[in-house]
Parts: structure tokens; sequence; C-alpha cells
């Protein structure tokens, strides 16, 4: 968490001027426009958050924001976060990307990430298809959903990643639809400031491959009861979930992962003494 | 034991099944062989079983600066023999040998024997039976130090230090059955007993692990991502515990691919960032590595080889990765490759590449192998030599900042997180100089150059290698890693014989020198290459990258025997008769 700064800074202080790849109509915009406003809501400065991101239409993120940032490759966004954080602890840390990036070849790092619990913020926009790679089932696809690569569907049911998250020790955890900017962005300041792993699931229509999408902001919902602090009721919930219940589900209160950077001014001879016989 | 007295050494093994203790004895006799002023060299080889199974401790004790095996053992003393032919192989001995046995432990594989060389029995487990709480292994321990004219004294004091804490009564059991054994050997005949020498400077034992993790540190790493692999861990278990003595610290990752991309993550906070790894850990951080090349990102990647490919052999020795090292990448990826010499060498080649990767802003990948990694040696104190990471930081970036700008030496100054107005996104897509994507070809071609630029132009200095020998040689050894030590002992007998020869070690694998490479093998009329692989890996390095003078010939051969000297002695003199 870094401090917060007397001059206010505005939404438009924390977006970079490029211009986004992403087709019109495309949930990613809400879901930097929802950045830009937690950011704004915490007064963070800019130069203090940084934006890390894996590989995918989503992954683009970084660099539309005035934050530093690491576009990495596929699947890695939150093990190079992890490495951030743990070497700049008084950064800001939020690692972003798809459902693919993030549930699939990137999945193992999710577990960790979860378990590790170091404090950073994972936004993962799911739009449950490979986007930049012009629509193949991701791990979310529903099963039936036929495509080129996978004609007829896959058949396999899809990861629930709440569900993982919270089997995982994530210590805060939420779902969002990016068409509710305002929710998401109060979602996602939450998110920010509460201690360890924060995961915000952002639903986040794909409108190229997944034009049936367009009826999610239908479907989703506020979720009827309220955020827990209890693992085996959130899990309770996790249970009757239709998978547009929004909100936050669980706000743990684990130890975010503690590391050791020692005092700095031990020196090498110190250390060499123990080869000395 | 080598004939003439400038490199007299001696080689001991002391083998044992599991629970036996050989490798207590194997640690107490060099850190004895250490305090008498003896330098000196400590393998271990262990049967495929992870926990106890028959062990041997090897040793080779000289009173000057040892670096590898000898060609044969002067003793193999044996606790037991259960299991021991499995690693015979390792053991060679010659019609000078002596087989130490207990007659009661069985017969001594028909491998050994086979040798001619000579058997004395002396009863082992009876000697340390007779002493309350005595232990073969300290028996034997007392029986190869009076044979090769060690003191007891050092002994008694590395009892103390290393057995006081479970008291007197374990203290004193010990060093009664550490005298049994002196007593045992005095009528034997020892084949080669070892002086100690005449300074007694204080001394380092450490191994080439140990070795390569306190370079690091003193060059300046403070993150290291670790995921556990055969023969790389003890790099990073040492690390571990050291780095927060200088504000450093480690994390344990879930896999190397993310151990690399977690280094990459803190380098890019500013951290100077490491990872140890072995051949398939290598494999899988491939796509971090050129993610830290394209990006600009500084990472240091220790790489201890083992036998391959896949899982291949993981607790032996081979130079293997060496393609892998410089060719994994995809794309062209300019980067750093380097290879530590020998056990002390782990200290200079490893620190030194912690300068490189900061300085030129890239992955620098060190190869280590798990003969010198795994190797105890007795050295002298290294010299404090003056390396530390140095990145290129803006610290006050103004409106015209460009994180990838086009510079004369490729170099680009960094800004760190934090920096106000610094801020931009590192990518692995090409960018251009502001680091926003790019598909321009003048882009492609104006980092590409840079990147290229500043590690192809970038001043080596003499470390490329380590050359010895006149430079009027015609003859010219070039090798790198662990075989340079064997290399070095060979030459050093061949000079004995009136053949002059130049040692080439090279240091640095890529990117190439040809200049310093020309001008070192100038006037060069026969070149061997010597490499542990069955593949040629080094020399067709050198084919691709250098003119090589004259007649060229290649030693090669795969773990997970590592090359001894005699060998390539035997190859110089077979050339030279034809
Ligand atoms: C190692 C590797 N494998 C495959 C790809 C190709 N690839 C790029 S993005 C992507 C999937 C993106 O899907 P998702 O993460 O869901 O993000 P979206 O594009 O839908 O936002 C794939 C498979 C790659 N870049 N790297
Ligand atoms: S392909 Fe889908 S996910 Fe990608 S930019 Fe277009 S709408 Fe967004």
């Amino acid at each position: 968490m870094n401090e917060i700064i007397q001059k206010k800074f505005k939404a438009s202080d924390y977006k970079s001027k490029l211009k986004p790849v992403w087709c019109p109509g495309c949930g990613d915009y809400h879901v930097l426009l929802s950045i830009t406003q937690a950011l704004t809501k915490l007064q963070l400065k800019p130069e203090n958050t940084a934006v890390i991101s894996g590989i995918g239409c989503s992954s683009r993120i970084p660099a539309y924001t005035n934050s530093y940032g690491f576009h990495t490759i596929h699947g890695r966004g939150l093990a190079v976060a992890t490495g951030v954080k743990v070497a700049r602890p008084e950064l800001t840390v939020i690692a972003a990307g798809g459902d693919g990036d993030g549930f699939s070849i990137g999945g193992n790092h999710f577990l960790h990430a979860c378990r590790r619990n170091t404090d950073m913020t994972y936004i993962v926009m799911d739009n449950e298809v490979y986007g930049m790679t012009k629509g193949q089932p991701s791990p979310t696809t529903d099963p039936s959903w036929d495509s080129a690569l996978s004609p007829g569907g896959t058949g396999l049911s899809p990861f629930h990643p709440l569900v993982i998250a919270l089997a995982s020790g994530a210590n805060f955890i939420a779902r969002t639809f990016s068409g509710d900017v305002k929710g998401t962005a109060k979602v996602i300041a939450d998110a920010i400031e509460h201690p360890g792993f924060s995961f915000v699931q952002i639903l986040s229509p794909c409108v190229t491959f997944r034009p049936d999408q367009k009826i999610w902001k239908e479907q989703v919902h506020e979720a009827m009861v309220s955020e827990t602090d209890d693992p085996a009721r959130a899990a309770r919930r996790l249970m009757s979930d239709d998978g547009f219940n929004t909100g936050v589900l669980y706000r743990g209160s684990r130890e975010a992962y503690r590391f050791s950077c020692g005092d700095e001014k031990g020196d090498m001879e110190e250390i060499q003494k123990q080869f000395e016989v | 034991m080598t004939d003439g007295d400038q490199n007299t050494s001696v080689s001991v093994a002391m083998v044992g099944s599991g629970g036996a203790g050989v490798m207590t004895s194997g640690n107490m006799m060099l850190e004895a062989a250490t305090k008498a002023g003896l330098y000196g060299l400590m393998t271990r080889t262990v049967g495929p079983q992870i926990r106890g199974g028959e062990a041997a401790a090897l040793l080779r004790l000289s009173g000057k600066p040892v670096h590898c095996v000898d060609d044969t053992f002067d003793i193999l003393v044996a606790v037991d023999w259960k299991g021991a032919e499995r690693f015979a192989g390792e053991v060679p001995l010659g019609a000078d040998s002596l087989i130490i046995t207990d007659p009661a432990t069985g017969d001594i594989p028909e491998i050994l024997t086979d040798s001619g060389a000579r058997i004395v029995e002396v009863p082992i487990g009876e000697l340390a039976a007779s002493v309350e709480g005595g232990r073969a292994n300290m028996v034997i321990l007392g029986l190869v130090a009076s044979l090769i004219g060690l003191d007891e004294e050092p002994i008694n004091k590395i009892i103390a230090k290393k057995l006081g804490k479970k008291g007197d009564a374990a203290v004193k059991a010990s060093r009664e059955a550490v005298s049994a054994g002196y007593d045992a050997a005095g009528g034997i005949t020892s084949p080669v007993t070892v002086s100690p020498s005449d300074d007694k400077k204080d001394r380092w034992l450490i191994s080439g692990n140990q070795a390569a993790g306190f370079g690091a540190l003193r060059g300046g790493i403070r993150f290291v991502a670790a995921y556990p692999i055969t023969p790389a861990t003890e790099v990073l278990e040492w690390m571990s515990p050291n780095l927060p003595k200088v504000g450093g610290t480690l994390v344990q990752a879930e896999d190397e691919l993310a151990s690399i991309n977690m280094a990459i993550g803190a380098s890019f906070g500013g951290r100077p960032s490491l990872t140890a790894t072995s051949g398939p850990g290598l494999s899988l951080m491939m796509e971090g590595i050129g993610l830290a090349v394209s990006s600009e990102t500084p990472v240091v990647i220790v790489n201890v080889m083992r036998g391959g490919p896949s899982t291949g052999v993981p607790t032996k020795s081979e130079q293997t990765d060496l393609n892998i090292a410089v060719y994994g990448l995809h794309g062209d990826a300019p980067h750093i490759v380097t290879a530590a010499t020998s056990v002390e060498d782990c200290i200079f080649t490893t620190q030194w590449s912690v300068y490189l990767a900061e300085a030129m802003q890239t992955a620098a990948i060190v190869l280590s192998d798990q003969f010198m990694g795994q190797a105890s040696s007795i050295i002298d104190p290294p010299a404090n030599i003056s390396f530390m990471a140095q990145r290129l930081v803006e610290s006050e970036p103004d409106e015209s900042y460009l994180r990838y700008a086009v510079t004369a030496d490729g170099v680009s100054p960094m800004t760190l997180p934090g920096t106000p107005g610094g801020q931009y996104t590192a990518d692995g897509l090409e960018h251009n100089p502001k680091g926003l994507p790019s598909t321009l070809m003048e882009d492609h071609r104006d980092q590409m150059d840079k990147r290229d630029r500043k590690v192809a132009e970038f001043n080596y200095g003499d470390h490329w290698a380590d050359v010895e020998g006149d430079d009027g040689c015609e003859l010219v050894i070039l090798t790198w890693g662990s075989t340079t030590n064997a290399v070095r002992e060979a030459i050093e007998r061949l000079n004995g014989e009136g053949v002059s020869c130049k040692l080439v070690a090279m240091r640095l694998l890529s990117p190439a020198v040809p200049e310093q490479f020309d001008q070192t093998l100038m006037g060069a009329k026969r070149v061997l290459v010597v490499e542990q692989s069955h593949s040629g890996q080094f020399l067709k390095l050198l084919r691709a990258n250098y003119n090589m003078p004259g007649e060229v010939k290649s030693y090669r051969r795969p773990g997970p025997l590592i090359v001894r000297p005699g060998e390539i002695v035997d190859t110089i003199k077979n050339w030279s008769v034809q």
C-alpha cells in the first residue's frame, strides 16, 4: 500500500495515451475504466503502482495505464508480479490477464499465488474464450460451446475460479461484471486495500468471439447474501453459485506472505568466515 | 599419484554401504587436511537410493592445489563391499594401488581385484568393536590418515569440533577408534604419502555450488527464486540463509516457469536477481529468459549441468547443456553464456556474470556442472574482485525519457518503479524506443541492433578465457568448464616430458569474441578440443563461430565418468605418433 497524498489525482492521470487494440465494445474497456477509477478513489501515486500481465487481449492492459507495467509472457504474469512485490514491498502491485492466461497455461501460478498470499491484487477478465487467438475454448468455457478447435464443444466441465481461489487460500475473493464500472471500481479498490492475495474475477464479454455474451448484462445479479470471513460459509455459497452472482464473496484474515530482506548492512567478510577452516 | 615431486598427490576412496558413515570420514579427512596445510578435493558418489545405500567418498590430497581427479586411486578402503561394484568404474585402480579390506565383510568385487592391486586385510570391524562406542568409519579414517602421513592432531581437533556437542564419550570413542586405525596401519607399506605445503596460509573449504552462491552475493544479487533440482539445489540452499545477511531474500517458487519469471519481476523492481537450476529446469525457463532479453531486464541463471537428455543421469556430470544455453531461445536473442572453470572459479565467473547481466541489461546463463558443483575443495582464499552489479538507472527522467532509447553502446538507462515520470511498460512484444508495441520494420531492426550491439561490442577484457602457456606454442588444447582442470594437469605432465602446449579454457561461450580468439590461437598448428559431450557440442560451437587454425582434433566422451588427465596425455601422445 503506498501513501495517500494531498493533490487530487483524476482518473485520467492513471490512463496512458495509448489507444487500446481491443475491438469496439470489448468488456476490457470497462475494466480499464474501473481500474483507473479504483486508483483515483485510493489516490495512489501512478509511479508507485505496477500493473503486470500475461498475454492475451486482456493482458494488453498495463500499457493503457499510467503505472509502471510489465506485459510478460503467456501465463506468467503472477510469477513476475510476485517478484516485483517481494523486491519492492512498498509498491501497489496489480496482476491482470485473461481466463486462458490465468487458469490454463498459468493455472499452477494461480494456485500457488493464492496459497502464498502475497499482498497484491489479481484481476482476471473472464470472457470464457481465448480472444487473442481468435476463439478457442478456455478452462471456463461451457462444455457444449462449438468451435473450430473443439467441434461440438469440449465436453469438459468448466473450471470454477472462485472455488479454486477459496480452496487455495486467497484472502479476498470477488466477482464483478465489467459493465458495472462503478461497482467493479469499488471492489477493485477494496481488493487493493485488503492485505494478502486478492482475486477479482470480472465477467468481461468478448463481443467478437462470444456475441452470445451480450445477455450477460441481464444475467448478472448482486449476490443475495453479504460477504463473509468464514471460508466454510463462502464454500457453501459457492455450491449454489450460478456463475453470475457478483460482489465480494470472501474477505479473510490470513496473514500476508512474509519475507525477510534482512539487514542491508551485513557484510561479505562475515559471510565468508564460514568457508575458513 | 603422479610421478615427479612437482605434482605429488594421493587419491583415496573410502567406500561402504548405507549407514557406514564413509562420508563423515571423508569430510573429516578433508577438514583435517585443510588444517594440516594440504590442498584437496573431495567428490562423493552414491547409489540410486534416496537415502542410505552404498556410498564412496573420493579424495585427492596434495601439498599443491588440486582441481581434478587423478587417473587412478592409490588407496581404496572399504568398511564393507555391499553394492560397491556399482561405482567401481569411478574408482579406477592400478597395479600400484592398495586395497584394504575387512575379511569379515566378504569378497572384494572382481572388477576391483582385476586391476592387480595389492590387497591387505585389516579386521576393521573387530578394531571398532574393541573400542566402546567405536565405529568402523573412524577406524578407516585413522588407517588412511596414518598411511598417507597425516598427523593425528588435526584429526583429533576435527573430531572435537564435529562431535563435541554429542558429549565427551562420543569424542573419546571416535578418538580411540581413530587411534586403533593408526595402530593397524603400522605394518602396511603405503603406496604414497603427502607432505603439507610449507606456507601455512589460511585456506577455504568450499564446494562449487557454495562458491557460485557466494560469487553471486558478492556481485550484488539480492533476490533469488528457487525450485530444487539436483545437482543445483545447494546453490539455492546456501543462498537462502545468507541472502538476508546482506538485505536480500529467497522465494521458493512453484516451478521453474515461476522461478525465472519471479527473478525477472524482482529485477524489474530494481533488485539484482538470480535463479539456479539444471538441464530440465533450464529447458522450462527458456521462454522467460527470452522475455528478459527482449524487455532488457537483467537476470542471472546458474545452470549446474548433469547428464542428459531428459531426466538423464541426475547425479553425475556432463557438459551437455551448452547447446540449449547458447541456442535455446527462440528468435534472435543475444544474451550471455559463461562457464566456470573450477570450483574456485565458480566464485569469479558467477560474480562476473552478475556484473555483465546488470551492465548490459540482459540474461546471463552461468554454466557449472555436477562435478565442480558438488565437489568440496580446499582453496586459497580468493582475491576480492571488484565486479559489482551496476545498472544504468535513470532516476530523474524528464518528458523526453525513452526506456529503450537507441544508444551508441546499446544500453539504455532504465527507470525503476517508484520514479515519478519514468513509467513505462516492459514488454516481450517488439517495441519502439518508448516501449510501446511496434511491428514496424525500423523498430524491430533498431531494437535488435541495439540488443545485439550491447552484448557483441562489450569489452570482456581478458576474462573471456583462461589462457596458459607460451605464445609460440604450436599445440593448443581448447576446453571449457570443469574439464579444464584435467587438461591443465595433462599439460603439466606433458611439459614435464618436454612437450609444450597451450591451454585455452573458455569462460565466455556467448557471444563469440573472434578477435581475442584469433590472437590467442595465432600460430597454432594442432588444436585439440576436449569436452565431456557425446555429440561434441563445444567443437560445433567453435566451428560455427571461429576460424580454427591448423589441424583440429576432438577428444570427447559423455559422462558420467569424468575426464581424467591421463586420457588427454594419451590422446596427445598418440596424435604425435601418427
Ligand atoms: C506460450 C504461448 N502459447 C500460446 C500463445 C498464444 N496465445 C496468445 S493469447 C492466448 C490466449 C488468450 O486467452 P485469454 O488469456 O483468455 O485472454 P483473452 O485474449 O481472451 O483476453 C494464447 C493461447 C502464446 N502467446 N504463448
Ligand atoms: S477478441 Fe474479444 S476479448 Fe479480444 S479485444 Fe476483441 S472483443 Fe475483446
